[in-house]
């Protein structure tokens, strides 16, 4: 979303509103779900931070089949870290999360000679290396059947209360925290200069080439920040859990992620949340509830469909629509709804 | 055998090397049908179909309901499959491709959509396990007179079809009006429109051969391979691999590709195991992308 001209002090308090409606609405939810739903709320926050981390990369113009593994290298990593160095969790969540964007750094040497379609192909590559390796070594990955019995998240005592993150809920507050911050360093750092130069390298990396603009250090830098983020989605799904092996880093996962992104849309940041959101709430609840377990793949085929040829902007682009009729640059906050 | 324990365990090893170069060629064949198809349709429309290894999978299904279900016979199944795979391409080509045209990516997120439809509908119609398909014939061919080398000709079909198909294909492409037509697309889109030539029928054409050849290739491997809804997905990455190696867009390449990967993966797969054949197949592709990165044979820059 590009600054508007004339926005000044109502549109931020419009934001803040917002975002404290979106707030109150998320610290209250996990009491009116179902437990299994809980499990499903978690897993949503961590997908969420995982395809906004996607949508970062994306934004230089790459397309990843990767990214899900690297999510693993995380998860791995940080499973690894606790269970044979036995390092405290938190530390190891967040060297997990390094350990991915160090991995990212090396695989961007191969990788970033490609573009466009080898470099998607490059990296579905790539990432089916390091699940092989994961599949082919018992010692230390744990071969096909993953590693097992990976310790969890300690309880915290506060004064007297001792918070149990075994705990759906209690978890789910806890990812919610670590993703806000997250999402808030990726918000920041698109805005930034090195965000902009972003997207200088996608729509004209020859022109910013010219400009002095290295194309190669800033795609890079937007592998490894992507990676680090997802290494750290990785970490947060493994400590949860409990166990992490190669099938669940797939490229079937990855396809989700793809199209998680695609039908939000990856123009904004909130794009890709709306994409995770809309459709996990229709997978896991409205298909669910209807019984027809089997189908949702078919569900999914169809929806990806549709909405890459009815909806090419994502549903990103409904939000924007309605937005723009609700007219004047600025402070039309209230009547944005009611026209449309 | 008898007698042959005695022999000297060079000898051994040569069969070895003869019986493994037989397999690589089959796995060569079968994966050139599919990768053939996927480079004309990327030739011609620009797009990577990622449903490639479910047309296949398809095509697999063909035989299992036709020839292991209602009993028609092996070949008729088979060229069944092939007609009615190509028909599938060509709604494809009009439901996903035209739409998309001039935006690959959409096309490409199209075709997963439209894998995702045709596994489950796999899943539904058949059922998640494995396929029991009685092979046609339990003959085996021996080669090579005395050699201990032999190939089943359940495996030698595939191999002969290839060779005939693939022949046919490169005769048409070059000799006849449409196949001229066909490169002349290939080759530069606009150029080719200028001249009075029908995109739309040209895409047609190139789905059906290339939906085609990848419903033939399932179904005469059906009764050699496992078959389940989820077949598609080692094939596709196989393909992918078979057609950076060759360089996207060249057919030629692709053949020489399924040729090198086949026996490098049917090769590594006999002397260690399969887990590493699939890395050293993809450390080979990732190598050849990071010297050549449009490919051994590729010349455009298309992606």
């Amino acid at each position: 979303m590009p600054k508007g001209g004339g926005a000044g002090m109502g549109d931020a308090g419009r934001w803040i509103v917002g975002l404290g409606v979106i707030y109150a609405g998320l610290i209250v939810l996990p009491h009116v779900l179902s437990f299994s739903q809980k499990e499903i709320a978690v897993f949503l926050v961590i997908n969420i931070l995982l395809v906004v981390s996607y949508r970062l990369l994306t934004l230089t113009g790459e397309w990843s089949l990767g990214h899900v593994v690297i999510m693993g290298v995380g998860g791995y990593g940080s499973a690894l870290y606790t269970k044979l160095v036995g390092i405290p969790v938190p530390i190891s969540m967040l060297l997990g999360a390094s350990t991915a964007a160090i991995v990212a750094y090396l695989l961007s040497f191969p990788l970033f000679r490609m573009k466009g379609f080898y470099f998607l192909i490059g990296s579905f590559a790539a990432g089916e290396v390091i699940r092989l390796l994961w599949k082919r070594f018992r010692e230390p990955f744990g071969g096909p059947k993953g590693l097992k019995l990976i310790p969890s998240f300690p309880d915290v005592h506060v004064g007297g209360l001792t918070i149990d993150f075994f705990d759906p809920v209690n978890y789910y507050y806890f990812c919610l925290i670590v993703v806000s911050i997250s999402l808030f360093v990726l918000f920041r750092l698109e805005r930034s200069r090195i965000g902009l130069t972003f997207h200088a390298v996608h729509w004209q990396d020859q022109l910013a080439e010219s400009v002095g603009v290295n194309t190669w250090r800033y795609r890079t830098l937007a592998f490894v920040v992507a990676s680090f983020f997802a290494g750290l989605s990785g970490a947060l799904l493994a400590h949860y859990i409990g166990t992490v092996n190669p099938n669940r880093f797939d490229v079937e996962q990855m396809v989700f992620v793809l199209i998680w992104a695609i039908v939000g849309g990856t123009a904004t940041i909130y794009g890709p949340i709306l994409g995770v959101v809309v459709l996990t709430i229709l997978n896991e609840v409205v298909l669910r509830q209807l019984g027809f377990d089997e189908m949702r793949p078919l569900f999914y085929g169809v929806i990806l469909i549709t909405s890459i040829m009815f909806l090419p902007n994502g549903l990103e682009s409904l939000v924007q629509k309605l937005r723009l009729r609700g007219g004047g640059p600025a402070g039309g906050g209230a009547d944005a709804v009611s026209e449309g | 055998m008898p007698g042959r324990d005695t022999l000297e365990p060079e000898f051994l090893m040569f069969d070895l090397l003869m019986q493994t170069s037989v397999n690589a060629i089959y796995a060569a064949s079968y994966m050139a049908l599919i990768a053939v198809g996927l480079v004309l349709i990327f030739g011609v429309m620009g797009v990577i179909n990622f449903a490639h290894g479910e047309l296949y999978m398809l095509g697999a299904y063909t035989v299992v309901y036709l020839y292991a279900g209602e009993e028609y016979p092996f070949f008729l199944a088979v060229a069944i499959g092939l007609v009615f795979v190509g028909l599938v391409g060509l709604g494809m080509e009009r439901a996903l491709f035209r739409p998309m045209r001039g935006n690959p990516l959409g096309g490409l997120i199209a075709s997963i959509g439209f894998l995702l439809i045709l596994q489950t509908l796999a899943v539904l119609g058949f059922g998640v396990r494995m396929e029991h398909i009685p092979p046609q014939t339990q003959e085996v061919v021996h080669l090579l007179g005395e050699w201990a080398v032999t190939v089943p000709l359940q495996r030698l079909y595939v191999i002969v079809a290839t060779v005939v198909l693939l022949t046919a294909l490169w005769a048409f492409l070059r000799y006849s009006k449409f196949g001229v037509a066909l490169r002349a697309c290939a080759q530069d889109p606009e150029a080719a429109a200028l001249q009075g030539i029908s995109m739309n029928q040209t895409a047609r054409l190139a789905m059906f051969i290339g939906a085609a050849l990848a419903g033939v290739a399932g179904a005469l491997t059906a009764p050699l391979v496992r078959t389940y809804p989820f077949m598609g997905h080692s094939v596709i990455v196989t393909a992918f691999i078979i057609i950076i190696v060759g360089g996207i867009g060249s057919l030629e390449g692709a053949v020489a590709a399924a040729v090198i990967y086949a026996f490098v993966n049917t090769f590594v797969t006999t002397f260690s195991d399969g887990v590493v054949a699939d890395i050293v197949g993809l450390m080979l592709m990732l190598i050849v992308l990071v010297v050549r990165p449009t490919g051994l044979f590729g010349v455009r820059d298309r992606a």
